[in-house]
Order: structure tokens, then C-alpha cells, then sequence
């Protein structure tokens, strides 16, 4: 029964509505496969009971020939979603014990799709992170490993715990979000697909914000495939999120298998910076090549202020993120330190309860709002941002998609990176998406000479996760799948 | 723009986060860096251009101003750390 998990989505679906197997046994299989996959540290919590009901519920639907687009399929939801009276705390110390009494819109579509939860994954606290390594609750490991190498590496961040847990079979797919590439980066790292929607196809609410002008929710899958039914089961037009978009939800899975002939891909010049590695230089031009032969035609474009979307993603970002995390101040939820005085209490719960990186950020963050820096930091920043758009607008009246490489590097090591910039270079490419407001998608092109996945991203018009999904397929089927070996 | 000890002193006060003197040097020197990576700006020419409200152009959405949701005090002090008649209980703010 173990060869249950290495099903994807659309391959359990068949099975199940064919009543092969049922949701029950697949979801035991899924539990099984978690409780051998401890190391990994992918799951923070595990709700096997809620799971085993879940599925349960789901065979009565599927007996009688009904149910959703996901009946029966074992997700991992990140912990920064709000699952009604299930561990929500953001993989921060600060949300100890918190249980929200509400549900988030997209876990809600997906349990009204039929998906049943196994529980919530590990990611870096509040999804500030590129390595997974600011957990409360510990760093997550990459199930890749170097050829020949017992060593750990990390999965990427910030949704760490949904590319380790997907990569290694331990859901049939995970939710994620993407506030700088916190979908796409562990998804390229773990030899998985992850999609950054359009700024408001996915709602926000019940989502805890980091910086609320980029966060956006997406699926990290095994294949594309996979990634265009989670999309389509997680998006939805939401009047509780103001900036969700009055937009219907296309079938994306209509997208998988359409030719690209005839189709202009971009590569942008400005994503080729000195040292950037001839390993990814070269699987990028693979990228290009194998959507030549399929008929697409390769166009270089310029987009002139790619190099400046990083120090201006570190002012906004930061910005919204001490506004958003203001709230976490020990009278409403979550952990309190007392104090002298109220001041007092909100100051040493803050500081017990943010780690390092996010009290760094909110420092940040506070500084460039601070009077008198407003307008140097923020306001600047926020030009630029206008400047980053206008180059994708412009590109678009020459090409239909844009052709990346997904990361600067393949993983790393746990501690190898300690310097914050350094760590906030790991987003160089995936970045500008956000500040743009763009879908982006990573999807696995190849393996290093150390024998780990590679990726490339395609970056799509607004709302045009389509071409995306139709064009990431072309590349799944030139370079294949990739799966990690079990040693855990 | 670089930041001193008093700056992150005062920035650590704003931001509600008890921040030990001892600390204060490491502090200074994690944002300087950060702050000295993001200069980079300065290089861009913005004259002229607006800052970016919104990613996407769509009006912002309205509705009624009538109540949708609400009365159930017990679920929202569920999650405090101290609560009581379903009120926050937080330390004495008046003399």
C-alpha cells in the first residue's frame, strides 16, 4: 500500500472515483508515510484524527458518486493558515497556543473541494526566511541530498515544510504562500512545482500577514498538472479580502497540454548578473532550447530595474511587517511576558516571542515609517516599485511569458548562510514578480552535477496563470519529473 | 543614512521590543547593513513618478455599512493570555 503516496493528484482522483481505493486508505497511507518521515521536521502539527473523519466523509461522497475536485486527497497545510481550532501559530513563539475559531478562505475551498488535512508544515517564522532555519520549531530538511553526501540541506523558506513534506511524499500536495518567493524558491530547491498567483486571485483572509501588497497564497505539487487543480480549488473571488479580484477561476488544468508553438518567451538580459553560475546559465538555455523545438519563439527583452526590486522589496516589506505584526502584543492571543506596566509587557513579550530575524525586520521596518525617513525609504521604494511594473508593461507588448532561472543556486547547507543579505539574495529572480503583483511558477528543468533539482520560472501577464501552466508543462515533459531517494 | 545605538535604541521603543544595552552595538551593525544594501535606491532616477498604491487597477471594492458578523465575545477572547466578562484583562493603565 506504501505506493499509495507516490500517486499524484490527478492519478489518485482517477483511482478514487473509480473506487480502486478509497480516501480512507489513501489518507492511512499518508499517516504511515508521516510517521516514518520524522526527520525531516516537515510538520509542526499532525491532526490524524481529523483526517481519518475526513476521508471517511469523502468515501461517502465518492460511493455515491459525488464530491469535489479534491475528494479524498491528504493535503499539509502551512502554518499560516488559520485552521478553525487546529495549531495556527506562524512558526512563532510569539502565537503559542493560538487556535483560531474561524477558518481561512482557501483552506475552506479546499476542504469544500473535498481535501481532506493531515496537518500543518513547518515554514520560517511569519515566512520571513529563504532556508527554513527561523522556525520556532526548528529547521526543516531538504529530503534532496548531494550526491554521495550524508550532509542535511535546507528546503528553502520560507514554506520549507510544504516543499520538504511534497517532495517527500508525505502529502499529496501542500498550500503555501509567496511574499518574495517564498513559494517558488523551495520548490526549485526540493525538485517541485509552486506557483505564485496574481496578486489578488488567491483571498488573503485568515492568512496571517506579513507584508500585505505582496502575500499571496499558492500550491506546491509534484507536477504541473497537480499545481493547476490545487489553483483552481484554492482561488476564488472572497468579499472578506478587499484586494481579491472580481475575476471568474478559469479551469487551468484546460491549460495542461496545449502546444506553445507560436508562443513569445522573453529572457530578460538583467537576469544574467556576473557570477551568476554556469549551471544555471546553462539549464536556462536548456529551458529556452526545448520551447524553441516546441515552436516558441525566443526573444531577449530588457526589464532595466530588475537589479533594484531586492533593496526596494527590503524597505516594503519590512514596512508592512512591522504595521502587520504590531498586533502581536500579548493582550489578544498568543504568548504574554508580564511586565512592570502595560508598556512594560508589550516590550518583553515582543521580545521573547520574535526571533531574531523577525525582530530584525520589524526594527527595519520601523525605521524607514519612523518621521522624517518616510519619504527617503518608503515612498522611494514605492517609485521604484512603479518603475519594476512598468518594465514587465512594456515587455509585454513584445512577448507572451518571460523565461528565468528559478534561483541563484541549488540548496545549501544549514548555517552555510548566516549574513542577512546573503540570505535575502536567494530571492534575486523571484522577487520582482511580487512587487509587480505578477503569477510566477517554478517548475523543476534538471539536476546539478551534485545531483540536485534545478529550476526555472516563468513569470505570466496579470491573470494569466494559464499560459503559465501551459508553458511550465512543455518544460515538465522536456526535462521530467524528479524524485528524491528515501534515506529518512 | 546610518543608524547609531541611540537611533536603534529608539527604534526598539517604537516598535514595542525590549532590546538589552548589550545588544544595541550587534543591532546597529545588522541594520547598518541592510540599510547601506538598500542605498542602492539612490542611484534610481523617480522624478516625476508616482509611488505604487496598487498592484492591480481595480476599484476598491464597497459594500453595504450594515453588520454581518459579530456577537460571539467568548470565541474572540478565546485565544487571550487573560480575559474576564469577556473583556482583555491587561495591567492597571490608570492610577
Amino acid at each position: 500500500m506504501s505506493n499509495l503516496t507516490s500517486l499524484t493528484i490527478a492519478e489518485a482522483r482517477a483511482k478514487l472515483q473509480k473506487r480502486e481505493i478509497s480516501a480512507f486508505e489513501l489518507t492511512e497511507s499518508y499517516i504511515a508515510a508521516i510517521e516514518k518521515a520524522k526527520l525531516l521536521n516537515a510538520y509542526v502539527a499532525e491532526t490524524p484524527d481529523q483526517a481519518r473523519a475526513m476521508a471517511k466523509a469523502s468515501d461517502a461522497k465518492l460511493a455515491k458518486g459525488e464530491g469535489g475536485s479534491l475528494e479524498g486527497i491528504p493535503l499539509g497545510i502551512k502554518d499560516l493558515f488559520a485552521t478553525k481550532g487546529v495549531h495556527t501559530q506562524a512558526c512563532s513563539h510569539i502565537l503559542d497556543g493560538f487556535k483560531p475559531g474561524y477558518e481561512s478562505t482557501v483552506t475552506q475551498n479546499l476542504w469544500n473541494a473535498g481535501a481532506v488535512m493531515l496537518g500543518k508544515l513547518n515554514m520560517d517564522e511569519f515566512a520571513m526566511g529563504s532556508s527554513n532555519e527561523t522556525s520556532y520549531y526548528g529547521a526543516v530538511t531538504n529530503p534532496w541530498r548531494r550526491k554521495n553526501s550524508n550532509a542535511a540541506l535546507v528546503p528553502g523558506g520560507s514554506s520549507g515544510g510544504s516543499a520538504s513534506a511534497v517532495a517527500a511524499h508525505i502529502c499529496a500536495a501542500a498550500t503555501a504562500t509567496d511574499t518574495g518567493g517564498s513559494i517558488r524558491q523551495p520548490a526549485a530547491f526540493t525538485g517541485t512545482v509552486g506557483i505564485k498567483p496574481t496578486y489578488g486571485r488567491v483571498s488573503r483572509w485568515g492568512v496571517v500577514a506579513f507584508a500585505s501588497s505582496l502575500d499571496q497564497a499558492g500550491p506546491i505539487t509534484r507536477d504541473v498538472r497537480d499545481a493547476a487543480i490545487m489553483l483552481k480549488a484554492m482561488a476564488s473571488v472572497d468579499d472578506k479580502d478587499t484586494t481579491s479580484v472580481d475575476l471568474p477561476v478559469p479551469d487551468y488544468e484546460k491549460a495542461i497540454g496545449k502546444s506553445v508553438k507560436g508562443l513569445r518567451v522573453g529572457i530578460p538580459k538583467e537576469y544574467r548578473p556576473d557570477g551568476l553560475s554556469s549551471e544555471i546559465n546553462a539549464v536556462w538555455d536548456k529551458g529556452a532550447q526545448w520551447l524553441k523545438e516546441q515552436g516558441a519563439e525566443i526573444v531577449e527583452i530588457s526589464l532595466p530595474h530588475t537589479k533594484y526590486a531586492l533593496p526596494a522589496y527590503y524597505i516594503v516589506a519590512p514596512a508592512e511587517a512591522s504595521s502587520n505584526l504590531a498586533r502581536y502584543d500579548g493582550v489578544r492571543f498568543g504568548l504574554r511576558v508580564p511586565g512592570d506596566d502595560l508598556i512594560d509587557t508589550y516590550e518583553k513579550t515582543r521580545a521573547a516571542g520574535f526571533g531574531k530575524e523577525v525582530q530584525r525586520r520589524v526594527m527595519i521596518g520601523t525605521y524607514v515609517l519612523s518621521a522624517g525617513y518616510y519619504d527617503a525609504y518608503y515612498v522611494r521604494a514605492q517609485k521604484v516599485r512603479t518603475l519594476i511594473k512598468q518594465d514587465f508593461d512594456m515587455a509585454w507588448s513584445k512577448v507572451d511569458v518571460v523565461l528565468t532561472p528559478a534561483t541563484p543556486s541549488a540548496a545549501f547547507a544549514p548555517g552555510e548562510i548566516t549574513d542577512p543579505v546573503q540570505m535575502y539574495l536567494n530571492d534575486i529572480f523571484t522577487v520582482t514578480v511580487n512587487m509587480a503583483g505578477l503569477p510566477g511558477i517554478a517548475v523543476p528543468a534538471g539536476l546539478s552535477s551534485e545531483g540536485l533539482p534545478l529550476g526555472l520560472q516563468l513569470i505570466g501577464k496579470p491573470f494569466d496563470e494559464e499560459t503559465l501552466f501551459q508553458t511550465a508543462h512543455v518544460i515538465e515533459q522536456a526535462a521530467g519529473r524528479f524524485t528524491a531517494k528515501s534515506w529518512w | 543614512m546610518s543608524v547609531d545605538e541611540k537611533t536603534v535604541r529608539r527604534v526598539a521603543r517604537l516598535a514595542r521590543i525590549q532590546v538589552a544595552d548589550a545588544d544595541l552595538p550587534k543591532l546597529a551593525g545588522e541594520m547598518n547593513v541592510i540599510l547601506s544594501f538598500v542605498e542602492q535606491l539612490n542611484e534610481v532616477k523617480v522624478d516625476n513618478v508616482e509611488p505604487l498604491t496598487s498592484v492591480v487597477e481595480q476599484n476598491m471594492k464597497k459594500r453595504q455599512d450594515v453588520v454581518t458578523d459579530g456577537h460571539y465575545p467568548k470565541a474572540i477572547t478565546q485565544n487571550a493570555a487573560a480575559s474576564e466578562d469577556d473583556f482583555f484583562m491587561v495591567p492597571k493603565v490608570v492610577e
